[in-house]
């Protein structure tokens, strides 16, 4: 099973607050990975907070690779933060050879080109560096890029989260590696094979996500989605295609944000027609059937603007917990996570959400409840 | 030596022997009376009524059917039909042209839903469902379907709001009662039908619809609130579309749909036939036609491409009902369906609300043994087919698919139904298994299938009076009653072992196939 995690903050905190989030949970998620993706980054990453930043984790085969595309494409690196890694022995973790996290400016000619354009080169090229380091015909992967995006971090291992967190040194809160937003779990043994790709949180032009349950519509959700974005590649795990209908919801259609829950959980229809908007959900459910889920998963999620969002399937079989103190706060798949890094908040205001719940929180830390 | 004619027919010749124990026969007669295809007689011979015995008329237009109603009369358990293998009647039975029969196919391949398995089952990754506890929304869309980016939607503050009509969508159960007409039909065995349809929808909860079948309906329905239960079938012949479009004004509510039948599974190619031996009376005022045998033209004449069939649909059934029904079509499966399936799904005016898909194993009231037996296509891949073709361009579930042609044959037509489901289809058709379960006896190995004959044992394919109240009706409907609520519950026990408290369409993972070659031909995951 997965255990999910999630902190939002109004001043940045350092991955251990993720992994002290976590760690207790590890009955549940059995310590097989850890992965978190940062956003609103602080300390290294403070200074260039405009400029896509690559998370990447490669070979030097890999590295070189990846350099040449991006100066053939027009990219210059402007910064980079290299993490200092212990490589004491005895960790239980199946580390890469390099991790490359480096800010680009963007090619010359899109300084002239609008947000949405600078959007698809962004995931154009992440595609394409992903497409490069991969082995084809039984070779082995020259490295894996995660994300591709300004102010955003994903880091991605295999192995103990608490030895990952040693061999990159995320205890020692250096203040180099800061966010005021991360999603995180820890577990890499999926449902399919082991693949880095296959690790939650998932990320699509500034859309994360990460879920904890099996989409028993995956094949459904799947068949629809290849048709529906080129970004929606991949599907190494069931769970990504919760981020691609969020992606799809937000991004192309431009819904409202409530509807991403009506689209994944929809109203029996005798509900639906009760509702104002009956004519629309109905067609909603009608044209997007496909995107239905219909297994035990819990959601959460974070969106470009720094709102962060839950939810679960509309039986809620799988648990979520809000929790709340001044200045911070997080979401996981069972309590003791919350208890060990908010002990003195009030926990008889915890939120609990329900299967037709959908639980969001902006940047100023108000949380909306909202029931489908 | 003595001499023999051996071109004689003989009782041995036909496909079913009486055998007659003269031992328990009392010579009450009731066997002889019950039988429709007048083949047992008896003879007095000298000692009168004491030395009568039972004979089986040596004739093929009077060949015993095995339908067995000789031995329900029987209380003695003196007399009961018995198979002859070695029968030699589909020689000589042709002396009088094409053999003729109703029913299925009775060639029996093996079947491809029995080599499918749900073998996915729900353990520890998540969890399986309970099927009495968890709520469940079986519920099939009827109707176009437009893909999200048509959807006239606009963004009104915090909500979305149509802000054009879309075509009609109708959301029923995944189960529908296929089209058999009043006149294939005797007037109880359809009633029986329609009150179960009603009564699943008034008192179960359970949003069936039955389809009329060419051959119209009755007026007092046509101008009653359950219309709304009924889809309206027109097809090539368009028996009862007169009395239809008179009844327009005076409809008090739309019906549940149109359905233009371009070809059945049963005789693919051919179309309707009622035998002039079945145009009842009421039947000529249903149908609007002398007595004579009403044999629909193989198409729609004067239509000659998918565009005309669109423009007919467009402009026929659409604009009858103001746009308000959806309108969907019915083919028998073929090696074109892919074909046809695309061009509907290409067609910019999206009108046509769904595509039915008539399989092989389709029963048929009336029908050319040859084409019952020899032509058509199986369903199952040929829905998965469709449903590819589909997925390929990203339009799956924009015409629903209906799959019929042998669903519940061997009466387990839950499990029938989920895994075509799973295969793609949004829900299933089913006729024979109806008139099954209202007391036919019929089977795919030859019994009875005297459904045109007009001589029905059952009361069920005939219009003669004396057979037709054979048919209890209430018990008839109830019988339909009991199965779709059994199905019900068979479909939520299937649902809950996946994790799914909706409709898997096109979940093909959800099933295991036990033959290599079946995997392969379907997508899904051998199993051995």
């Amino acid at each position: 099973m997965c255990r999910i995690g999630a902190i939002k903050s109004l001043t940045p905190v350092s991955p251990s607050w993720a992994l002290r989030l976590m760690l207790p949970q590890q009955e549940g998620h059995d310590n097989s990975g850890f992965a978190m993706v940062m956003q609103d980054l602080d300390g290294a990453f403070a200074h260039s907070k405009d400029k896509p930043l690559l998370s990447m984790a490669c070979t030097s085969k890999g590295e070189q690779l990846v350099n040449a595309y991006m100066e053939e494409h027009g990219f210059t690196p402007v910064a980079q933060w290299t993490p200092d890694v212990d490589r004491r022995s005895g960790l239980n973790i199946a580390a890469m050879p390099r991790y490359v996290f480096r800010n680009y400016e963007y090619p010359e000619i899109y300084h002239y080109r609008t947000p949405e354009e600078r959007e698809d080169l962004l995931l154009d090229t992440r595609l394409a560096l992903r497409a490069l380091l991969t082995g084809r015909d039984g070779a082995p992967d020259e490295g894996y890029v995660y994300s591709f995006w300004p102010d955003v971090l994903t880091l991605k291992e295999i192995g103990d989260p608490a030895d990952i967190a040693v061999y990159f040194r995320l205890w020692e809160d250096n203040g180099r590696l800061m966010a005021r937003n991360i999603v995180t779990q820890c577990r890499q043994n999926t449902n399919y094979a082991i693949v880095r790709y296959a690790a939650h949180p998932f990320f699509l032009q500034g859309y994360t996500l990460c879920a904890n349950g099996e989409n028993t519509f995956f094949s459904r959700n799947r068949d629809f989605q290849r048709t529906l974005h080129r970004g929606y590649a991949g599907f190494e795990s069931d769970s990504q295609c919760l981020l691609h209908t969020l992606h799809y919801v937000l991004h192309e259609l431009r819904w409202p944000l409530r509807y991403y829950k009506h689209v994944i959980t929809p109203l029996p229809l005798p509900d639906m027609r009760e509702r104002p908007d009956s004519d629309a959900l109905i067609c909603l459910r009608e044209s997007l059937a496909h995107l239905e889920i219909n297994g035990p998963n819990a959601i959460i999620a974070l969106l470009p603007d720094g709102r962060m969002l839950t939810c679960c399937d509309a039986k809620k079989l799988r648990p979520l917990v809000v929790g709340r103190v001044e200045g911070m706060t997080a979401i996981t798949s069972e309590v003791c996570g919350l208890n060990t890094i908010l002990p003195d908040r009030d926990a008889g205001a915890d939120i609990y959400p329900g299967g037709r719940d959908m639980v969001v929180i902006d940047n100023r830390l108000e949380v909306l409840q909202w029931r489908q | 030596m003595a001499s023999v004619s051996v071109q004689d027919v003989s009782r041995n010749d036909l496909p079913w022997l009486v055998e007659w124990r003269q031992d328990k026969c009392v010579l009450c007669g009731m066997c002889a009376a019950v039988c429709t295809a007048d083949a047992i007689c008896f003879t007095a011979s000298r000692g009168g009524v004491r030395g009568a015995a039972l004979r089986q008329r040596a004739e093929i237009s009077h060949a015993c059917t095995g339908c067995g109603m000789c031995t329900k009369v029987c209380q003695q358990d003196a007399v009961r039909p018995v198979r002859n293998p070695d029968n030699r009647f589909p020689l000589l039975a042709r002396a009088g042209g094409p053999l003729k029969r109703g029913g299925r196919s009775n060639l029996n391949p093996p079947r491809t839903l029995d080599k499918l398995v749900v073998g996915r089952i729900s353990q520890m990754t998540d969890p399986a469902l309970d099927s009495e506890r968890h709520t469940f929304d079986l519920r099939a869309p009827l109707g176009r379907v437009l893909p999200v980016q048509d959807l006239p939607l606009r963004v009104e503050g915090d909500s979305l709001a149509l802000t054009a009509p879309t075509p009609p969508v109708r959301w029923i159960y995944p189960l529908l009662f296929s089209d058999m007409s009043i006149g294939a039909l005797s007037t109880r065995a359809w009633e029986a039908i329609a009150l179960a349809c009603a009564y699943l929808n008034e008192q179960c909860r359970l949003p069936v619809r039955m389809c009329s079948g060419e051959g119209g309906l009755p007026g007092r329905l046509l101008e009653s609130e359950h219309l709304k239960y009924m889809i309206v079938q027109i097809a090539s012949g368009h028996f009862g579309w007169n009395r239809i479009l008179r009844a327009l004004p005076r409809m008090k509510t739309d019906p549940a749909g149109v359905l233009i039948k371009i070809g059945q599974g049963a005789k693919p190619g051919d179309g309707g036939l009622l035998p002039a031996a079945k145009v009842a009376p009421h039947i000529q005022s249903i149908r609007g036609v002398p007595r004579a045998t009403l044999h629909s033209p193989a198409n729609h004449q004067g239509l000659y491409s998918i565009e005309e069939a669109v423009q007919k649909m467009h402009l026929s059934c659409n604009a009858a009902f103001g746009f308000r029904v959806p309108v969907a079509i019915k083919c028998a499966a073929s090696a074109t369906s892919v074909a046809v399936y695309n061009n509907l799904l290409r067609d910019p005016y999206n009108i046509c609300g769904g595509f039915f898909l008539d399989g092989i194993q389709g029963g048929t009231g009336a029908a050319n043994e040859v084409s019952l037996e020899h032509t058509g296509h199986p369903i199952v891949s040929k829905v998965r087919d469709c449903y590819r073709a589909a997925l390929l361009q990203g339009r799956q579930g924009q015409i629903p698919l209906w799959a019929g042609g042998g669903v519940g044959q061997t009466g387990h037509a839950a499990a029938d139904a989920f895994k075509l489901i799973c295969l793609g289809a949004n829900g299933v058709l089913v006729g024979r298994l109806l008139i099954q379960l209202l007391g036919c006896v019929g089977n795919e190995h030859g019994r009875c299938n005297a459904c045109n004959t007009g001589r029905c044992p059952a009361g069920i394919c005939t219009q003669d009076m004396r057979l037709v109240r054979r048919l209890d009706v209430d018990r008839g409907a109830q019988a339909i009653v009991d199965y779709m609520l059994a199905f019900d519950a068979e479909l939520r026990k299937l649902l809950a072992p996946v994790g799914n408290s909706s409709l898997p369409v096109g979940r093909a993972d959800a099933l295991v196939a036990t033959d290599k070659a079946v995997a392969d031909a379907l997508g899904v995951t051998y199993a051995c």
